[in-house]
């Protein structure tokens, strides 16, 4: 019954997307207001209907309603409640429901809180905001029904997948769905711009808190997966640069490119056509991961779908949605109306260049990722583009990046004197040069990138912290004075602070760990050890362990430096029952600034185990530099301005914008 | 914006457009020098038992070998850390050596890939043995390879 409601509710909302597509979209053509207020309640409405079909799924996960094909086949009553839960989403149809739910999440909240929009751009970005939804509805509802019952069911259902029975996957589709299918919201706001023929800087101003909480959620939503795999593929890496995690991160690049060109929107009207262009490409590079790690084109954790009629659909999806929008762009862009002059040595020149680099970095990355599907598409070759590829191209390109971005925030708008800025940034150029000196000094004859990494990271994080200090008057105000202006700064330019401060430590961490490692690997007994950098790893004992769906071997190790004990580790091999499948399950140890790592590997006879241990230095810098981007995205989320400052729109052009031939 | 600049506009905006263009040709301009230079050195084409036979690698030349693991061929070297095992697509068998910790869907008479180089002994070494963790544990290219010398049996899967 629960599940047929589910179905119901599914159909519903199909019906409610079709009449919120066409309707407000032709009262705004029409200028007829009772049209167009349709837009808002019809976009909660279908909110509530996806979300009781969510529920229903949900329920009938956690009550193991194994009469429910979907249910049978991904989750099992054995499992701990809060994997009975995240089965709703570990799955190619469920997770079809999350993605619609989120869709339909975004336009409900426009509809609640966009009450100061004006009423045209209301009823046309939720319109178009309800266009993608009626194409995913109809693509669940046709090919992927979560709701099918089977008869008779079986006993007991075939368990989730192992692997993503752990915490970080518990928690990482949501995230990363909220922030990729978030962006649509952007895309649905850049639609409605064209169709209107106007962008201004309140539109910026609207559409920015969409981009940025997309953003948030998308950030954190990475850094789950990324730290999912590091603790529990057992390989010790936290990027492998797999086109499913590629996937999620191009939509990112252009999703940050869209959030500094917006502010060049809001602040200087400017760079118009540019940034609906990034909105448009941001959800159609969401659109294309979707299709990417949904079709089953890849082989991967993600890839649930592996049904031909499905990757055939979800393609014609993407087709009409990039495709059209693209061709709505090329016809209505040039009609909107450029603003602000700079010079190249500006902020807007900064943030241009900005762009350029995150741009062409996702350039990179696109062709990394699809280059070797199109090459076994055409010519029936197969081959790998692995990390080496895109060590060789993304990270020169961050280089530049990391180094502007040092100045960027200094310069002025319009126009501004490089000179100066180079001045008041000595300070930083000398914390880069002794960083440099202590790393290649450290790390002498291992490699001159793990230098030249952490010196640009201390460039980072020293000019962000100038900037900031300056804001606030340190070293011309009294401690007073500085403590008020602090409190005093918009929220925007302390998440500013910390969004870049955040990078500079990731940049950091991610050259330690890519640099500095030390792995050893070593076949040993109870008793033996493995010393690697100044640690000594022991094995103690191997203990048979049972979990509520598994059984376990659980290795004891110890480990010592210079005889002090400093960390207990019990990595375990577990045998999920259900599935007869093995997992590996590290166990790390963190002091916030390296990781010790150990993975007991498989028996060897006569009481010998396999056994790798590493060293890594920085990687929590991985994700306290993440962690700290998200939080700046969140301060900045809090700002005032995005909040109470954009209520009207101007009516007429102030003189500062003057009539201008098109951008 | 002040008078002088407006009287300018024209000049300016296309200036400023011309900066931009520039910009953006030079970046585009970097990244394919970027990618070519990347693509020369860091492609990895996946060859199956058979492949591997008929063509000339290069000495060292890294290259992903795939197929079934042979069923009773897996040894452990007295080291207790390397392990060989022979790849099989039913046609040809390569001998594998490798030294690290093996996935943990690796077994033998299931689908493997493993990355590495050809050694003049005419053994694999091994530098990675991938664990793509499909459900079915049938990585796509070892699924296409097997079609190919027609030995797919739709239950292998």
């Amino acid at each position: 019954m629960i599940a047929e409601i589910g179905h119901f509710a599914l159909m519903l909302a199909l019906v409610v997307a079709l009449v919120q597509s066409i309707l407000p979209m032709a009262g705004a053509a029409r200028g007829n207001h009772s049209w167009m207020a349709t837009a808002a309640p019809s976009a909660i409405v279908q909110f509530l209907c996806t979300a009781v079909a969510f529920g229903c799924l949900l329920y009938s996960f956690s009550v193991s309603d194994f009469t429910v094909i979907n249910v049978a086949q991904n989750s099992n009553s054995l499992q701990p409640m809060i994997y009975k839960v995240s089965s709703t989403w570990g799955n190619h149809e469920g997770s079809m429901v999350l993605w619609v739910l989120i869709l339909a999440l975004f336009g409900g909240m426009v509809a609640m809180f966009g009450g100061n929009l004006p009423p045209t751009l209301k009823a046309r970005t939720l319109s178009v905001q309800s266009m993608v939804a009626f194409g995913f509805l109809l693509f669940i509802l046709a090919t992927s029904n979560p709701f099918e019952r089977l008869n008779p069911p079986p006993i007991d259902g075939r368990d989730l997948n192992p692997l993503l029975q752990d915490i970080g996957l518990a928690l990482h589709p949501p995230m990363l769905y909220v922030g990729y299918v978030g962006f649509s919201i952007s895309f649905s706001f850049a639609i409605a711009a064209l169709i209107e023929g106007k962008v201004d800087a309140a539109w910026a101003r609207w559409v920015r808190p969409w981009t940025l909480l997309a953003w948030i959620f998308l950030t954190a939503g990475i850094l789950l997966g990324s730290w999912w795999a590091y603790y529990e593929l057992g390989w010790g890496g936290w990027w492998y640069w797999d086109p499913v995690e590629n996937a999620s991160f191009m939509p990112w690049l252009v999703g940050t490119a869209l959030l500094h060109s917006a502010i060049v929107v809001e602040k200087r009207d400017a760079l118009k056509t540019w940034t609906i262009l990034l909105a448009i490409l941001t959800f159609s590079l969401s659109l294309i991961g979707t299709f990417l790690v949904r079709s089953g084109v890849l082989t991967s954790v993600h890839a649930f779908a592996t049904d031909p009629e499905r990757g055939v659909f979800i393609l014609a999806l993407l087709v009409i949605a990039i495709g059209g929008s693209l061709a709505l762009y090329a016809w209505r862009a040039p009609a909107l109306k450029g603003g602000g002059l700079f010079a190249p040595i500006s902020r807007e020149g900064s943030l241009i260049l900005n762009n350029l680099l995150l741009t062409t970095a996702c350039a990179t990355v696109f062709i990394g990722t699809l280059y070797p599907l199109l090459l076994d598409a055409m010519t029936g070759d197969k081959i790998s583009v692995g990390p080496p590829f895109f060590n060789a191209t993304f990270v020169p390109l961050m280089i530049p990046l990391i180094i502007a971005l040092g100045f960027g925030p200094m310069l002025s708008w319009k126009r501004s004197d490089l000179k100066g800025v180079v001045q008041r940034l000595q300070f930083a150029l000398v914390v880069a040069a002794v960083v440099t000196a202590i790393a290649a000094y450290i790390t002498w004859g291992r490699s001159i990138f793990g230098a030249i990494g952490l010196g640009l990271s201390g460039w980072l994080a020293a000019s962000v912290l100038i900037e900031f200090g300056s804001r606030i008057g340190i070293g011309r105000a009294s401690a007073g004075d500085v403590l008020r202006r602090a409190v005093g700064l918009p929220r925007a330019a302390w998440g500013m602070m910390l969004a870049h401060l955040g990078f500079a430590v990731l940049a950091a961490g991610a050259t330690g760990a890519s640099v500095w490692q030390d792995e050893a690997i070593q076949s040993i007994k109870p008793g033996d050890s493995i010393t690697i950098a100044n640690y000594e790893f022991t094995l103690r004992n191997v203990d048979n362990v049972r979990g509520p769906n598994y059984v376990a071997q659980r290795g004891v190790f110890t480990v010592k430096e210079d005889g002090t004990l400093v960390a207990t580790l019990a990595p375990e091999r577990r045998r999920y029952l259900v599935q007869g499948t093995d997992t590996t399950e590290s166990a790390i140890y963190s002091n916030g600034i390296a990781d010790l790592y150990a993975v007991l590997g498989e028996p060897q006879g006569q009481g010998r185990w396999i056994a790798k241990v590493y060293f890594k230095p920085l990687v929590p810098w991985i994700w306290l530099g993440g962690t700290i981007m998200v939080l700046g995205g969140i301060v900045s989320l809090t700002d005032r301005r995005l909040r109470v400052g954009a209520p009207t729109r101007k009516q007429a052009p102030t003189p500062a914008s003057a009539p201008a031939p098109a951008e | 914006m002040s008078a002088t600049s407006t009287g300018r506009t024209p000049a300016t905006r296309k200036k400023k457009r011309l900066y931009a263009v520039l910009a953006g040709l030079t970046m585009l301009g970097v990244a394919a020098a970027l990618v070519l230079t990347a693509f020369e050195d860091n492609i990895v084409f996946f060859y199956s038992p058979t492949d591997i036979t008929q063509k000339d690698l290069r000495p060292g030349q890294t290259v992903r070998l795939g197929g079934l693991v042979e069923a009773d061929s897996v040894k452990k070297a007295d080291d207790g850390v390397t392990t060989e095992f022979v790849i099989t697509d039913t046609n040809k068998t390569i001998s594998v050596r490798y030294a690290g910790l093996l996935p943990d869907l690796f077994r033998e008479g299931q689908g493997v890939v493993t990355q590495g180089t050809l050694g003049s002994d005419g053994i694999f070494l091994a530098s990675e043995v991938l664990a793509k963790h499909d459900e079915n544990y049938m990585p796509k290219e070892v699924a296409d390879a097997l079609k190919k010398s027609g030995n797919w049996k739709e239950t292998e899967k």
